[in-house]
Formats: C-alpha cells, structure tokens, sequence
C-alpha cells in the first residue's frame, strides 16, 4: 500500500535523539521482559516432566475444556452477528444508528467488574432475562456455562465488528454491481462476492476476540459459580493455585497461556497479512 | 395471484442491500439486518448496562449517594485514582517515547518490536498478575530477596497495583500515535531542525501538535482501561479490605458479600466513567478524522 512505498522513498533515519529509543528498551524491559523472564524461568525450573504433568491435570484439562471451548462457541456466534451488526452500521441508516455504533464500544470502555455485574443481574435466575428463560425453558444462565459464553460473547463483540466495519466500508461497489448486471442475486452476491473479501477481516476479528475471551477473567468470574469441572475458567483456577500456595502449578497453566496468547498473536499477524494482500489485489 | 408475483418479482432486482437502495419495493435484508443487529447488541450490551443504572437507582438518588459514605468505597475509588494517577502519565511518556523512536525508523524486526508491544493485549490479565508475583513476592519472586532486602514491599501492596495497571495498558498510547507518525512524513521536522531547533524544540513544537488528537485519543483509552483494571489487579492486590482494594475489586467483593447496593453504586460510578469516556472518544474520533483528511489533502495536491 502507498504507506510502505513512501516510507521506502524517504531519507535515510533523521539523528533523532537517541533518548525514546533508549527510554522504550528500559521501559519495555523493566515493565514487560523482566516479569515475562521471571515466569519463564520458574516454568523452565519445573522441566519438561513435571511441565506436561502440571499442565494436563484432570482439573486444569476440564478448565482448557471451559475456557478455550466457551471462548470459540462465543467468537463464533460473534463472527455471525458481528457481521451482521458491520453490516447494518455500513450498509443501512436507520434511526438509532449512531448509538447501535457508540454502543459497540462499551466492551472496550465498560471495567470488566461492572460487565461481569450488570451480566449476573440481567441473567440470573430473577434477572430481567434470566427469569423468563429460567420460567419458560428451566434454561440457567448465570452461574452455569451459557453465562459464561455470554460474558465472553459480551466482551468479545467489539473486536469483530471493528475489524470487519473499515473493510466492508473500503469494498467497491462495482464488483457487486457487475455481480448484479450478470444476473446473481442478491443471496448469490453476497456469499461469492462480499463475504470472500470480507473472510480475512472475518476471521481476524472472530482471532482476536478468542483471544481476549480465552483470557478475560472479570465479568467471567462473577457470571461463572466457579465448580471445577463444571464452568471453571482457566484464569480463575491459576488464582486458586495461587491462593492455595501452589506456585509452581500456578506458573504451569499461566506459562501455558502465556503460550497460546503468543501464538494467538502469531495467527491474528498472519491474518492481517493476508488480509492486506487481498486488499492490495482488490485494489 | 396478482399479490404474489411482485412479492416474488421485488427482492430480486434490489441490487443487494449495499446500495441505500431508492427503491421502494419490499427490501427484506435492508429491514431485517438492523433489526437482528439492533436485538443482538440490545440483549447482549444495551440490557445490562441499563440494568446497572436502574439497580443503582432504584431506591432513588438519596440512597444512592448514602453509598458514598461508605468508608471502604471511599478507599477503593482514592486507590484507584491513584494508580491511574501514576500509571497513566509513565505510560503517556513511554508511549510517546516509543512511537517518536518506532515510528520513523526502518529497522529489522520492527513488525516484531509491534508485537512485542500488543503483548499486554493478548496475555491474560490473570497471567500479567501471575508473571508480577512471581518477581517480586518475597518467598516466590525471582527479585523477592532484593525487594526484602530494601525494605519494599510491591505484592500485597499499592506498588504493585501500580505495576499491574502500567503494564496492562501501556500499549494504548503507542498504538494510536505510532500509525498516526507513519503517515505524517517528516518534513516539517526536518525543516525545524534545519532552522535550528534542539531535538527537545522539534518534539514539543513540531512532533507533539501533530500527534496531538491521536495522543489524547490514546490517553482517553488508556484512562479508561486503568480506573477499570481487575483481573491483574485481583492477583497482586491481596484484596485488603480498605487498603489494598481497587473499586473494581470493591465491586466485585461487595456483589459476593449480598451488598448488592454498594456493589451497584460503585458500579454506577465506574460505569459513569466509561460513559464519558466514550463520549469523549466519539468527540476526539470525529476531531481526528478531520485532522487526517486536512493533512492528506496538502500531499495529494
């Protein structure tokens, strides 16, 4: 894109003072390297034996099973209805438009701790929501794993519509028109035309928001009864370890995290490379 | 018969709902996708954050400030504004710092460096937490010796809750300048610097009013997400009632302890806070769309 090909024309550095560049290092090691260091090292102190045995506990398996299986039923449901809601903010005006988009920003600026209040209250068993489920269908909410799904749906939506909204808002309207002109229908050009140009932004938002759900401890907590085996969150049984005095554990499943966190960054790169290559194509 | 051939007929020339179609005829998706739209974000985000407002309210005002008198809720908000008082203006200065020093420099790795950067995004809270214990708590903590020998004390402790926020939510600023300074050649400090000035003149004078709107954007973020930080706060914090506990802490701990209408009020004011946060990134948003287009227009001409 025409960002890079400027930066390449452009002079070689300007002296600039040397103090950011020195600053951001110190910076950057004392507040993130030197902790992320301190954990690998008493991870490495496990070694691999006692590493694998750690971490494939029953008990923190049943957590991987919740954390990583709730968080995927619930970016899933946010790829599907977070395209449907960049697709309204994009393609419709309608009244009460501009608030659908400032509302979509409350995950980012709403405390986890509030989220995770203000879920309980509306789901629970005498919640505005809770109680007509719990009436019609005995369907728990709160305090069970749909609450879970639902904290993490909660603060995971923002991600996808955000990240499909610049797309769907850059495609051109020619390729959708000549679609029409050559007879598709509508159904026809939305599937074979908009949504392969949208997938990557699709997939990236729905990546990211995984990511942050996989992770996200504050609403979850205080939705969740926290029952092993039942609906306990990865995070909340690493600050059981912790409170138990068991470390090293704690150290375990956090490193394993930790690892996923890292690849998770990996594959949300890769998807926006792709992502601008097929805008660059398009283009 | 004549009703059901229109009805058939219509969907089809409506050139998908992409257009703000003139048409007059029966437009399914144009109707339909709002709606879905409207219903997902008002169960999902609407309903609660209403229930919050409407469960702090709900004996009136007058109890609702009573909440104030509460001595823990008082400690818990001085806390919180502490920390967000220091972690705040380190992480201002560090992300400027590293965009001045990121932005405009080609070097290997720096899609890397980004990355390295975004870490606090992608680890959990919880693991952020976990990551500061095992540094400086003083039986497990890697400098725990060092931290006891000076006579500290960072876990359990206000330096700590410090700790957990900077890290949380220094890659904010950085974020919103750094794309912003990449864009903006850098003529203009080229030409400060060949009229004279000091590298100190050009960043205050030249670099920071250009980066000005995206810096206070950055500010209004990281703001936010400091007054509001649990997850790494709940694990260095020890959560000591009316010494080392944060407001969202305080929220959380008087919800489990049936103080539901404390827990409400404390809610409603960090609540209040995002609120305004987010208008005011609404206001700094359209104030930075401006300000992009009037400094593409000068290079495209």
């Amino acid at each position: 894109m025409t960002p890079a090909l400027l930066r390449r024309w452009r002079p070689p550095a300007l002296s600039l003072p040397s103090w950011p560049w020195r600053l951001t290092w110190t910076y950057l090691g004392l507040i993130l390297f030197l902790p992320l260091g301190a954990m690998l090292l008493k991870a490495a102190r496990v070694g691999p034996v006692g590493f694998w045995e750690m971490a494939t506990t029953p008990e923190a398996l049943a957590t991987y099973r919740v954390s990583f299986g709730l968080a995927l039923v619930a970016s899933l449901i946010n790829g599907v209805f977070g395209l449907v809601v960049a697709w309204a903010l994009v393609r419709s005006s309608f009244p009460g438009q501009r608030l659908l988009d400032a509302l979509i920003d409350l995950p980012f600026a709403l405390p986890t701790a509030v989220a995770g209040l203000a879920l309980t209250a509306v789901y629970s068993t005498n919640g505005w929501l809770g109680q007509p489920l719990n009436e019609a269908f005995g369907f728990k909410v709160a305090f069970a794993a749909p609450g879970v799904t639902v904290a993490m749906v909660f603060i995971s939506l923002p991600f996808v519509v955000r990240t499909v909204e610049p797309v769907l808002r850059s495609l051109e309207k020619e390729q959708e028109e000549a679609s029409w002109c050559l007879g598709a229908t509508p159904l026809q050009t939305t599937v074979r035309v908009v949504l392969p140009q949208l997938m990557p932004a699709i997939l990236g938002g729905v990546a990211q928001g995984y990511s942050r759900a996989v992770g996200e401890y504050g609403s979850v907590v205080m939705i969740s009864s926290n029952v092993p085996f039942r609906d306990l969150i990865t995070p909340t049984l690493i600050i059981q370890k912790l409170e138990e005095y068991d470390f090293e554990a704690a150290t375990v499943i956090g490193s394993v995290m930790l690892i996923f966190s890292l690849f998770s960054l990996l594959v949300i790169n890769l998807l926006q490379v792709w992502g601008q290559r097929y805008q660059g194509d398009a283009a | 018969m004549t009703i059901v051939v229109p009805s058939l007929e219509s969907p089809r020339p409506t050139p998908a709902p992409a257009r703000r179609s003139r048409r007059q005829g029966l437009d399914l998706p144009g109707i339909l996708i709002p709606l879905i739209a409207c219903l997902y974000v008002g169960v999902v985000i609407l309903l609660p954050a209403l229930s919050v407002v409407v469960s702090a309210f709900a004996k009136g005002v007058g109890p609702f400030l009573e909440n104030f008198r509460s001595p823990e809720l008082l400690s818990a908000l001085r806390l919180t504004l502490f920390a967000t008082a220091v972690a705040v203006p380190c992480n201002v200065i560090f992300g400027l710092a590293a965009a001045t020093a990121i932005a405009r420099r080609e070097f290997r790795g720096k899609a890397l460096l980004l990355s390295v950067i975004d870490l606090p995004f992608s680890i959990s809270p919880v693991v952020v937490g976990l990551m500061l214990v095992l540094l400086y708590s003083p039986t497990q903590g890697l400098l725990g010796r060092v931290v006891e020998s000076l006579g500290w004390r960072i876990i359990f402790s206000w330096p700590g809750i410090v700790l957990a926020t900077i890290i949380v939510t220094f890659p904010f600023m950085a974020r919103e300048v750094i794309p912003l300074l990449e864009e903006e050649g850098w003529e203009q400090e080229e030409a400060a610097r060949t009229l004279g000035a000091t590298s100190w003149e050009v960043f205050w004078k030249v670099t920071l009013p250009s980066v000005r709107w995206a810096a206070l954007y950055g500010l209004i973020l990281t703001t936010a997400r400091a007054l509001g930080e649990f997850g790494a706060v709940a694990v260095v914090s020890g959560n000591i009632e009316g010494q080392t506990q944060t407001l969202p802490l305080f929220v959380e701990d008087a919800y489990k302890n049936y103080q539901t209408e404390l827990a409400f009020g404390a809610a409603m004011v960090l609540g209040g806070v995002a609120i305004v946060s987010l208008l005011l990134k609404i206001l700094v948003e359209q104030v930075l769309e401006q300000d992009r287009k009037a400094s593409r227009n000068p290079l495209d001409g």
